[in-house]
């Protein structure tokens, strides 16, 4: 933090407004489906009608005698090659078989949307029908209809495991397996999670401009421009050369905008129409067509002996990708890797299935599959609290892991802080006093639970160029995506305390993927962490040349100066004997040295899985890391008449090492905690015959102002974190992960019912509640 | 079926060619490049595109533009004047009560009736009349506190 001379603060640790503030708030931002170019056209995508299909023919004829018509493409006329992140196995439009019921068989680009829309009604495309499967462990029979032929021959970083319909399959084990005499309690069930829409309120929006070279220009509505650009230089067999992304403001993304969405398409049209083309999702299109939270069921067992010491656990998870894997290899790793929870427990063996089925494929949402493990976990602590006596809390305090103890895979843990964290919801909900359930009026009960979860943040590489300008402001540029969570606003921060700056002496730039450095994604909790240390190096150089500079033009030694307010740099002590940044720079580009800029580029490493106690098979992450922790407490009101459940106060703690904009991190505990209230109560994509039968905002219900407390409580604490950026620690994502059981714990201290499946509809309340009369 | 119709937006007067079909949303960002109404849902769900219709706030995507010409409409863009932003929109900024900001043009419409109607609503008044307007980022608390802290006249909050 640092003083203006006004005595207004800034740098890191202020609750700063975002920096983008003025044009969110006066509705200038501009969006990708704001953006008109000269001559442009607007593309349309139809859907296949079968679940499952191979494609006999197209015929497009009649589509493309249509007049205003410029462009109609299939992935024949195209020659689209299969592209994945983790395994190569999808085409952006299907290429001789369709899998799921609205997946992309062909578009359509036309000078207006109406044109489109009659165009792709004249499209004919012959199928034969094959035999579909839906679920999971269906799908694993030897029967089941093979979604992926050739799974074992297609390319990627994630090796087949030979199974039926299996994209990819995760052990770990560590400890014995025949330790379930040795436990005094045992609990044991199957947990079952819906598939989470993102439903980020922008739909995907893509924008493709071709200039007389034949480059590609893209804006869109993403988390990176790499790995979309990578992506759609595979599918179409173009090279990076002739492809360049933009990324304009994003209107929320949460996972749904990884990798890549409509992009391929949109560059295929436009190179087929030999003109610009705008392709942006309806609602229904976006939710048929882009990916949702994973699917599982999970066959859980949880040991301990009578003191409530946590002795074995196994879990065999099925995690239902749909179509396609997309990122399914690494969130079934992420799963496993999770499933233990934030505790001791010395047996563990996990298995993590990741299945094709016929549905939407499934990817990255926030939690990255610790949601659906820490649901079934954390569900089980309370059931074995229950059958021990024992207080939940006093039963999870007993088993949490602390500092320098091991993660599952043998890691250390650098910052137990977890601990802090279940202490702060402790005394700020006043667990001690609150009854455990309690009767309202009519037949309301109200109770209270309890989670924990964890989550690391920091995987992959990042970087990042920062320049001293001629007039001596900075130029920050990176190429992290600001996808809402505020990364243009802290890395802004980070800069302007290195540098000594205020924040509006520093520019950013728009992420460019000729121009930025390379950043992985807006994904797995990084940004703060992995492109936040980025910036902050490539800041201590260009100070370190401004020092250089300084003390030849003041004649001083480097370790006299100090960065003064107000863009100067000076001697200690000597308030006249300084320099403005200007004159630094003026230096630098005309006289001695040539530009300052800093430039830092690194890969986190992660600490790998320690061999000789893990036994690890088919993990797509090599280990883990900068681990982070929450507590959670929820208070519920149910209706036992009804099942209708109300949270009312909600407590979410989180270390987050530093908070860079303690305003940002609520906003990030806030919007998590509401994201997890609808995954516990309310929201699930839901299948019948293999359509989904409510892909829109009016039948797929996300929370509304009215349906959640205003009394959340974000609960900030800060152990330094030694590694991260002063001392920062990521937060996107922990804070969704727990909520859900801890409103399933609360629901289960008020009425007794334990709802093993959510979302915990009224209808599902109900009948865990009438089972128990 | 084409028809020139005139509608007034923001005070001004705006004679524009379109379909007898055309929602006012359409009109408005398609035709006349007001793009600060959002379409999130296609349905009058989600209230992105919410505009006021004298002084109501009402969906544009459901409203079909040729019934609106007697009508006084403000958008997002209109809720400033000569750049300088409302008090509301001062506070959403402060209180960070938008994250990618994409809701954010409704939600404010929605808070700037409300706030016109009953200058010191309660919280459960500000998530009752907000209720229609769908945010996926923040969790509503700041945007209650933005609203809030309008009506105690507190709107810088650093």
């Amino acid at each position: 933090m640092h003083v203006k001379q006004d005595g207004s603060k800034y740098g890191v640790g202020i609750s700063m407004p975002r920096r983008e503030s003025y044009e969110k708030v006066s509705g200038s931002a501009v969006y990708t489906d704001d953006m008109v170019l000269p001559g442009m056209l607007y593309g349309a995508v139809l859907g296949s009608d079968y679940a499952h299909a191979r494609i006999k023919s197209y015929d497009t004829k009649a589509a493309k005698a249509l007049k205003g018509v410029k462009a109609v493409i299939t992935a024949a006329d195209f020659d689209m090659q299969r592209c994945g992140m983790l395994i190569k196995d999808e085409h952006p439009l299907a290429r001789d078989k369709v899998r799921y019921i609205g997946e992309p068989v062909a578009a359509v680009a036309a000078i207006d949307m109406a044109t489109a829309n009659l165009a792709m009604q004249l499209i004919e495309i012959e199928y034969e029908e094959l035999d579909a499967v839906f679920d999971a462990e269906e799908a694993m029979l030897e029967n089941a209809p093979i979604l992926h032929e050739e799974r074992d021959s297609y390319d990627g970083i994630v090796a087949s495991p030979g199974l039926h319909n299996v994209a990819s399959y995760t052990r770990c084990q560590e400890g014995e397996l025949d330790v379930w005499e040795t436990c005094d309690v045992i609990v044991e069930g199957v947990y079952e999670t819906p598939a989470q829409e993102h439903m980020y309120i922008e739909p995907c929006s893509t924008i493709a401009d071709i200039d007389p070279m034949g480059k590609v220009t893209v804006w869109s509505s993403q988390q990176s421009v790499f790995i979309p650009r990578q992506l759609t230089a595979e599918a179409l067999g173009i090279p990076m050369t002739k492809l360049r992304f933009i990324t304009p403001q994003v209107g929320g993304a949460f996972g749904g905008k990884c990798g890549v969405t409509n992009q391929p398409v949109t560059v295929a049209l436009a190179l087929a129409a030999n003109a610009p083309v705008k392709l942006t999702y309806t609602r229904s299109d976006d939710m048929i067509m882009n990916k949702s939270r994973h699917p599982s069921r999970i066959y859980m067992r949880t040991g301990a002996d009578s003191s409530g010491k946590l002795i074995a656990r196994e879990a065999k998870i099925y995690f239902n990708t749909g179509a396609y894997a997309d990122e399914g290899p690494l969130i079934g790793s992420v799963a496993t890797f999770f499933s233990r929870g934030p505790y001791k427990i010395k047996n563990m063996n996990v298995e993590t299935w990741c299945v094709y089925t016929n549905r939407t494929k499934a990817g990255a949402f926030r939690g990255f599959g610790v949601p659906q493990a820490t649901f079934a976990g954390e569900s089980q602590i309370d059931e074995l609290a229950e059958k021990l006596n024992m207080d939940p809390f006093d039963l999870r305090m007993k088993n949490m892991v602390a500092t320098d103890d091991k993660w599952l895979g043998g890691q250390n843990i650098d910052h137990g802080t977890l601990p802090g964290c279940l202490k702060a919801v402790y005394e700020a909900s006043n667990l001690r006093e609150r009854p455990k359930q309690q009767k309202l009026d009519n037949n309301k009960w109200r109770g209270i639970g309890v989670s924990t979860s964890a989550h690391v943040s920091a995987v992959l590489s990042a970087s990042a160029v920062v320049k001293l300008n001629e007039d001596g402001t900075i130029t920050i540029n990176t190429g992290a995506v600001d996808i809402g969570e505020g990364a243009d606003t802290i890395l802004s921060q980070m800069a302007a305390e290195t540098l000594g700056l205020h924040p509006d002496d520093i520019t950013y730039t728009c992420t460019d993927s000729d121009t930025s450095p390379y950043n992985y994604q807006t994904a797995g909790s990084r940004t703060t962490y992995v492109v936040g240390t980025s910036v902050t190096q490539a800041s201590v150089q260009v100070r370190n040349q401004i020092y250089k500079h300084a003390s030849e033009m003041l004649e001083s030694a480097e370790s006299d100066l100090e960065i003064l307010p107000g863009s100067f740099v000076g001697v200690k002590g000597s308030p006249d004997a300084r320099i403005p940044f200007s004159a630094v720079a003026g230096r630098a580009l005309n006289q001695v040295g040539g530009p300052i800029v800093g430039m830092h580029s690194w890969l986190y490493h992660n600490t790998p899985f320690d061999k000789e106690t893990a036994m690890i098979e088919g993990f797509a992450l090599d280990g883990g890391g900068v681990f982070c922790f929450a507590a959670q407490v929820a208070v519920v009101d149910v209706d036992k008449d009804t099942g209708k459940v109300e949270v009312v106060e909600f407590w979410s703690a989180h270390d987050v090492g530093c908070a860079i904009n303690p305003k940002s991190v609520e906003g990030q505990i806030f919007g998590g905690v509401v994201q997890g209230l609808g995954y516990a109560l309310f929201e699930e994509l839901v299948w019948i015959d293999g359509q989904i039968s409510n892909p829109s905002m009016m039948d797929y219900k996300v929370p509304g102002m009215n349906d959640v407390p205003y009394d959340i409580h974000a609960i900030i604490l800060e152990t330094q974190e030694k590694t991260g950026p002063f001392g920062a620690r990521g937060v996107g994502e922990i804070p969704l992960n727990g909520v859900a059981p801890a409103i399933c714990n609360a629901i289960a201290s008020a009425t007794g019912a334990r709802v093993r499946t959510i979302p915990a509809t009224s209808e599902r309340v109900l009948q865990e509640i009438l089972k128990l009369e | 079926m084409m028809e020139t119709i005139s509608l007034t937006i923001n005070n001004e007067v705006h004679t524009v060619l379109i379909e007898t079909r055309q929602t006012l949303l359409s009109v408005l960002r398609d035709k006349l490049f007001l793009c600060g109404t959002k379409n999130g849902c296609n349905h009058g769900v989600c209230g992105a595109c919410n505009v006021l219709v004298d002084g109501k706030a009402m969906r544009a995507c459901l409203l079909l533009a040729i019934t609106l010409q007697e009508r006084e409409i403000t958008t997002i863009e209109g809720l400033s004047e000569n750049g300088e932003l409302s008090l509301l929109q001062k506070a959403f900024a402060s209180h960070q009560a938008f994250q990618c900001g994409f809701c954010t043009s409704g939600m404010l419409i929605s808070a700037t009736a409300l706030l016109d109607h009953d200058s010191t609503p309660s919280i459960s008044k500000i998530r009752h009349e907000l209720g229609g307007n769908i945010c996926r980022c923040t969790g509503y608390v700041q945007i209650i506190d933005a609203v809030k802290s309008v009506c105690e006249g507190k709107t810088d909050c650093t």
